[in-house]
């Protein structure tokens, strides 16, 4: 003991002397020095000492050691007894100052110890330099220590970060510092009226991590008691047999913690039968009887009854020992202020969550019903102006997606090859439009089924060309760099940029649409065709002529459709047939013969698939089964759709 | 009118000995009951192709007879498949696993028995119990009841509501493919209680047949097909035959004017709809047993399309018609896509057809919809040399009329 004291008196001794000859020169290499022991063999339980030496003699080479400590580059070499910055090179290492940072030549790898500080430490250090990266000159480091922060709160965070407010310069990083600082108050303020404070300043934040903070400060552990506790926070009650705890449930917990003897189930009546088989007999009764639970539950009692096995729990048992106990949550937070706290500001944030989540889910809708619309616009001319049924529509979908893929091949310009693919592609499907028009539409005008069929023989001939030319595998169609973000509202309100630009572009079609159909000349020929072709006709408009081009613009709009819907979704030769019967469900709905009934349609669909889709967000298979469901039906109470034509535009 | 039925309807008569003849020729030419010329699974393809006769007959009453262009008769083939697949793989199950318990040291407990056969058919979606939709798969004859009970009252619940809202023509083709379509994509949920988008499997394996031969069971079940196609075919021979068949005729060409004659349109539509689908669920019930296996991609409406395809293809309106289209485009279309055509080199590019097949099948149809409104049924009028009907314009103002070139010269 003696020899141990007089040890290390002179190890003090040694070390001071020695650090009083570096003070001046070496102010962080004294430091050290006086810590040495600590440095070299950094344990949980020396470190935090360290950290608050170094942090005490408040050099500005302080942050780089830590930095380098915990990335394992500082040394110690042996002959000297000092420590180094240290990088590998080839045989051997070049040495640092830890003060000037002077360089200070190579030496043999034999000569450095590298300091190998664990988890637990480094952890200890992180936090340390977060202090200091807190209060950095850069902000991008400010910003990467406010991240370590928001990965792993710690106690210890709380203090340095509200120390940085003040002096913060960037607008930003002091926002981001005030809202940790709240979150870190509330789970580690020191007093009570300090984390109720912060904890009611959270009200209506709509960030993830405010509400894990308090979802944090509210979670609850089960347990069980004989008498309800006074003295503990007890978040609710369970009774026995309801939603919250089965009656099963509750049992296995009695049984857990050890308050009940096990149930014996089907298994283990069943494992203690096969156990207790004796010339085919179990406790005198025959195993081939044993068929029926009953049977078996008798076979075991008569088992119980000769002491092999614990007799069975029955009903009452389990009644009773229900009845004797209470089942609560009990908070982890003690303080009963804190958590009526958390639990009121929780329920404004999530009303306030559910009032924004109804807004992200209605732009959502927004956005499927405009690609509805557009995937059926070009349908609303040929199948709701013309009358065609033309099941190749989604094919010219498809047609119009791979235009701008073969477009992208030859120009790898995004922007300017979508600038190029849009009329491209219109051009394209109008031509096959018109051919197809020309070629085997106009031979069956009155014969809808026939069309049908005749369409429906050409898809499936387009379908397969595509696979042909451009193989199975899906290709790619990327978007402009301009439209690959995402416009954010909040934290929860957030829709894609290419679904708005998709919205905007069905915007455009339904102006465009409704402007040539109602004002320009070709609109009133083709009104009048559709209406009265044999009228038309004497009236001096060519049918044949209308027809076609009517024909070929809602095919082009197809193909345009094509491009807007391959830049979100891939393009694949099936493509098309996706879109094809939700496309002629919308221009049902919708009403036959005009865009506006089409708009309706679309916005019906897309708000009820979503609308569906929320109350069952892991099934779009079913949100589509009942959707389709609810048109069959809505079918039958409108048959016309939403907007019915009257009067003598209605045709028959 | 007091000639009889067959008088009336010389074609049952020559379709009946047509099939027999066939029937007989390839059982003389199979495996096990003849020669060996014919190997087993092309008895098998046979038989299948006889069910797609039966459905394609069904089609042809709804679609060439009464006009209604539906596009759903495969969810109703589909369910018959589904309904005697619950059974086979029930029964089948049961077996393994009542073998399997036999060795257990305690004989099974009926809950036992029945929570292996469900962990057994489940496992594979995730689940291990029974849903309500198998309560009768224990028996057979509860099945079989549902194998013409389900589709029926599926169609004559449909039927109702689309022909009481007297939604016709090309609305009632998209509701139809509306309905097959959300029962497909129900079916492909794995929660929907029939194995989602895995289906029902090994059907081929009768339950305690083990021991026969596939070649028997395959013989046994052409010859089954055989028969439900007779059946069948004499059955909407009666049907379409006599008055109800003019009122169905009539109902096709020109509704408004069989409304205002008296008739009620609904009814008779309602019954052609729900007896085809029964029929069509019949045929569904004989083929899935052949095909081994049935998943809900089975009955996308894409196999409804199909469907119109080969009765327009064979010729609508003339039930041997059906009959011709669906063997001739579906064996041709199992000839080209399994490889055996030979490809056809061009110089430049070699026409693989199984790449290009479904290129010919559409445009070829393109063409006979266009050119050969009669199809390949239309050849048999060339034969008969009936006087040439008079008639200008087509036969009715309605969608599903007849058209003028389709008439009976």
């Amino acid at each position: 003991m003696i020899i141990r004291l007089v040890c290390c008196a002179l190890a003090i001794c040694l070390g001071l002397s020695g650090a009083q000859a570096q003070t001046n020169a070496a102010p962080l290499q004294s430091v050290l020095q006086a810590n040495a022991d600590a440095v070299a063999n950094p344990s949980r339980g020396t470190v935090d000492g360290l950290v608050a030496a170094l942090l005490a003699a408040d050099l500005p080479t302080v942050p780089v050691f830590l930095e380098r400590w915990r990335d394992r580059a500082v040394y110690l070499r042996a002959s000297d007894g000092l420590f180094y910055y240290a990088t590998q090179v080839e045989g051997g290492y070049a040495l640092t100052d830890v003060d000037s940072g002077a360089d200070l030549g190579r030496v043999a790898a034999a000569e450095m110890t590298e300091l190998r500080p664990n988890a637990g430490v480094r952890r200890v250090i992180g936090s340390a330099l977060v202090a200091f990266q807190l209060l950095d000159d850069d902000p991008a480091r400010r910003m990467a220590a406010l991240d370590a922060i928001d990965r792993s709160p710690a106690e210890d965070q709380l203090e340095p970060l509200r120390l940085s407010i003040a002096d913060e310069a960037d607008p930003l990083l002091k926002a981001r510092k005030i809202r940790l600082e709240r979150l870190l108050a509330a789970r580690f303020g020191e007093t009570a009226e300090v984390r109720i404070a912060a904890i009611e300043s959270l009200r209506g934040d709509l960030g993830v991590d405010a509400r894990a903070v308090l979802n944090l400060i509210l979670s609850t552990t089960p347990a069980v008691f004989a008498e309800l506790p006074s003295d503990r926070n007890i978040a609710a009650v369970l009774e026995p047999g309801s939603d919250a705890l089965s009656e099963a449930e509750a049992y296995a917990r009695l049984v857990e913690a050890d308050l009940a003897p096990p149930l014996t189930g089907v298994a283990a009546i069943r494992d203690a039968l096969i156990a207790a088989i004796a010339d085919g007999q179990v406790a005198g009764i025959p195993v081939a009887s044993l068929t029926t639970d009953a049977a078996r539950e008798a076979a075991y009692e008569a088992l119980a009854a000769t002491g092999v096995v614990p007799p069975l729990v029955t009903l009452e048992d389990q009644a009773a020992a229900l009845a004797a106990h209470h089942f609560v949550l009990l908070y982890a937070e003690p303080d009963p202020a804190i958590t009526a706290a958390a639990e009121e500001t929780l329920e404004a944030i999530s009303l306030k969550v559910n009032l924004n989540q109804t807004a992200d889910l209605a732009l959502d809708g927004l956005s499927l019903a405009s690609i509805y619309f557009l995937a059926a616009i070009g349908l609303a001319i040929t199948f709701g102006v013309m009358g065609v049924i033309n099941m190749a529509h989604g094919e010219f979908i498809m047609m119009g997606a791979y235009t701008g893929y073969v477009v992208q091949l030859f120009i790898p310009d995004y922007t300017l090859s979508l600038i190029v693919a849009l009329p491209l592609a219109f051009a394209v499907t109008f031509g096959a439009g018109v051919a197809m028009e020309r070629l085997v539409i106009r031979w069956l005008y009155h014969r809808p089924l026939e069309t049908l069929l005749a369409t429906f023989g050409i898809s499936i001939a387009l379908q397969q060309l595509a696979k042909n030319i451009f193989g199975t595998q899906a290709r790619p169609l990327t978007s402009p760099e301009w439209l690959s973000g995402t416009l954010t509202f909040n934290e929860v309100v957030s829709i894609s940029m290419i679904r708005v630009a998709i919205f905007v572009l069905a915007l455009i079609f339904l102006g465009l649409l409704i402007y040539i159909l109602k004002r320009t000349r070709l609109g009133l020929e083709v009104r009048a065709v559709t209406q009265n072709p044999g009228m038309a006709a004497s009236m001096g408009i060519n049918p044949d002529r209308i027809n076609m081009l009517t024909f070929g613009l809602g095919s082009g709009i197809a193909g345009i459709a094509g491009v807007a819907i391959g830049l979100y979704a891939k393009v694949t030769s099936e493509m098309g047939s996706e879109y094809i019967v939700q496309s002629f469900m919308t221009v049902v709905v919708g009403g036959v013969g005009n865009v506006w009934g089409t708009l309706a349609g679309a916005t019906l669909i897309g708000f009820l698939q979503k609308g569906i889709e929320f109350f069952n967000p892991s099934n779009t298979l079913a949100a589509q089964t009942y959707m389709i469901l609810f048109i069959i039906l809505f079918i039958q109470f409108r048959p016309k759709g939403i907007i019915a034509l009257k009067g003598r535009a209605a045709g028959d | 009118m007091t000639r009889s039925f067959i008088a009336r309807n010389p074609s049952v008569l020559w379709f009946l000995l047509a099939l027999s003849v066939f029937t007989v020729l390839v059982t003389l030419l199979s495996e096990v009951t003849g020669v060996g010329l014919v190997s087993t699974s092309f008895v098998k393809t046979l038989g299948k192709t006889l069910c797609l006769c039966l459905i394609a007959i069904a089609m042809d009453v709804v679609w060439g007879y009464c006009g209604i262009l539906s596009l759903g008769h495969f969810a109703f083939f589909g369910l018959g498949g589904y309904a005697i697949g619950m059974w086979l793989m029930y029964a089948r199950t049961e077996l393994i696993v009542l073998d399997s318990l036999a060795k257990a040291p305690l004989p099974p407990t009926e809950q036992e028995v029945v929570d292996a056969i469900a962990g057994q058919i489940f496992g594979v979606v995730g689940s291990a119990e029974f849903p309500l939709l198998w309560a009768f798969a224990h028996s057979l004859t509860l099945q079989l009841l549902m194998v013409v009970l389900v589709p029926g009252l599926l169609a004559l619940v449909f039927g109702w509501l689309a022909f009481r809202s007297r939604v016709t023509g090309v609305y009632l083709s998209i509701l139809t493919q509306a309905m097959t379509l959300a029962l497909s994509l129900y079916l492909f949920q794995n929660d929907s209680g029939l194995r989602g988008n895995n289906g029902l499997s090994g059907l081929q394996n009768l339950p305690g047949l083990d021991a026969v031969p596939q070649s028997v069971i395959s013989i046994a079940f052409f010859w089954a097909s055989a028969i439900a196609l007779g059946l069948g075919y004499v059955l909407f021979a009666w049907v379409v035959s006599g008055k109800m068949g003019s009122v169905i005729r009539a109902i096709r060409d020109n509704e408004a004017r069989v409304r205002f004659l008296g008739y009620h349109v609904e009814s008779y539509k309602l019954f052609v709809f729900t007896l085809t689908a029964i029929v069509a669920a019949i045929a569904g019930a004989l083929y899935y047993p052949q095909a081994g296996i049935i998943n809900p991609a089975e009955i996308a409406p894409i196999a409804s399309i199909y469907l119109a395809v080969w009765v327009a293809i064979g010729g609508r309106g003339r039930l041997y018609g059906a009959v011709i289209g669906a063997a001739f485009v579906s064996l041709l279309s199992s000839w080209f896509t399994g490889g055996s055509a030979p490809a056809v080199n061009l110089g430049f590019y070699t026409i693989n057809w199984t790449d290009w097949w479904l290129v010919l099948l559409g445009l070829s149809f393109v063409a006979v919809t266009l050119f050969f409104p009669k199809g390949i049924g239309g050849l048999f009028d060339l034969i008969v040399l009936k006087p040439v009907a008079d008639r200008q314009g087509d036969y009715g103002p309605d969608k599903g009329a007849w058209r003028k070139e389709e008439g009976e010269p």
